[in-house]
């Protein structure tokens, strides 16, 4: 049975997650934004997929370092051009799979 | 309603399919990797169900193992989650006027899968805030379970089978296309790669995600507006 110190602890890391989560939907959306702040917004998904995803292909290790040879962005050009010319996300998911994991195979 | 509530519930399972897909193996070694640390199987139930975050479970693991203190562990939680602040507000023009008990539900499943998701659903049509709902809580069911069941079988299953621990890559490239509906998006998206690449790379942790991100919009910003200036000029 997990003691009082460890459910404190995954309540105060519960409340961490959550209110980043939840302050902004329920502030936000009960009012008019100003239209810069909607155009800005508008940008945003973009920008966090691209910064989510570049350093996943390019970079590894703790420290991080730079290392463009690695399958992950290998697999990912033509899967970038598969997900652009059929926009199919099961498609793009199935293709991205299948070169990582052959090129798992040729590479090592 | 009894069909329609079947076509909702159809739609989200139906979204959150890739997700599921690329929790299996992180669940799974999460689960390993909690076990190793001593933690059992209610342990990982009661963080998974409560946090719901998997960089920061994974982080907390490793601190519960070299013995940190709770009040490190939490404060870490919250800078990593900070960048959910900034997927919060983007969703928020997607709910105008909704009810806050609704929001604050939808909100606990807010992470950079579902936003990825939801995000390009919103865009094309038959997609709403119910079938938004479903398909957080059906990835969070598939990562509570694939946890729990890590404590179990993780070990048993082979690292990298079948390329499935590219699933969430792969999804999160096709993801990104579906973004690129002109071309201040995909200027917008090389900037933000290359700034996140160059911040990764200067500092440790991951506030690179959100400062990429924030100065990338904010250059795409400034190019929409400069250029929308010229044209009354012209």
């Amino acid at each position: 049975m997990p003691d009082i110190h460890y459910v404190l602890l995954i309540v105060g890391m519960g409340l961490a997650t959550y209110l980043p989560r939840m302050l902004p939907l329920t502030l936000l959306s009960r009012r008019q934004l100003p239209r810069w702040l909607t155009d800005w917004l508008d940008l945003v998904p973009v920008a966090i997929l691209s910064s989510l995803v570049a350093p996943v292909l390019v970079t590894t290790g703790t420290p991080r370092t730079f290392d463009p040879s690695r399958p992950d962005l290998l697999a990912a050009i033509p899967t970038l051009f598969f997900a652009l010319k059929t926009r199919s996300l099961a498609g793009t998911v199935i293709v991205g799979m299948a070169l990582y994991w052959l090129l798992g195979l040729v590479l090592r | 309603m009894v069909s329609e509530r079947h076509c909702v519930v159809r739609d989200g399972l139906g979204a959150a399919w890739p997700v599921c897909l690329g929790y299996l193996p992180i669940g799974l070694s999460f689960g390993v990797l909690a076990q190793k640390a001593g933690l059992g199987p209610l342990h990982v139930l009661l963080m998974s169900v409560l946090v719901f975050a998997g960089g920061s479970q994974f982080i907390a693991v490793a601190m519960i193992g070299s013995g940190v203190s709770a009040v490190t562990i939490v404060a870490t939680t919250f800078v990593v989650n900070l960048r959910h602040l900034l997927m919060s507000s983007a969703m928020s023009v997607h709910f105008p006027g909704i009810s806050r008990r609704f929001l604050a539900l939808f909100a606990y499943g807010v992470t950079d899968e579902s936003f990825a998701v939801n995000m390009a659903r919103f865009r094309g049509e038959g997609w709403d805030r119910w079938r938004a709902l479903t398909m957080n809580q059906a990835a969070n069911a598939c990562w509570v379970v694939s946890t729990v069941a890590g404590v179990y079988i993780g070990n048993l299953v082979p690292p990298g089978a079948f390329g499935i621990d590219y699933a969430l890559t792969g999804m999160f490239i096709c993801l990104l296309t579906f973004q690129f509906r002109e071309r201040l998006h995909i200027i917008t998206a090389v900037v933000a790669a290359v700034l996140s690449v160059s911040f990764s790379l200067i500092f440790q942790g991951n506030g690179h995600i959100i400062a990429a991100s924030c100065a990338a919009a904010t250059i795409g910003f400034l190019i929409k507006r400069h250029s929308r200036k010229r044209k009354v000029h012209a």
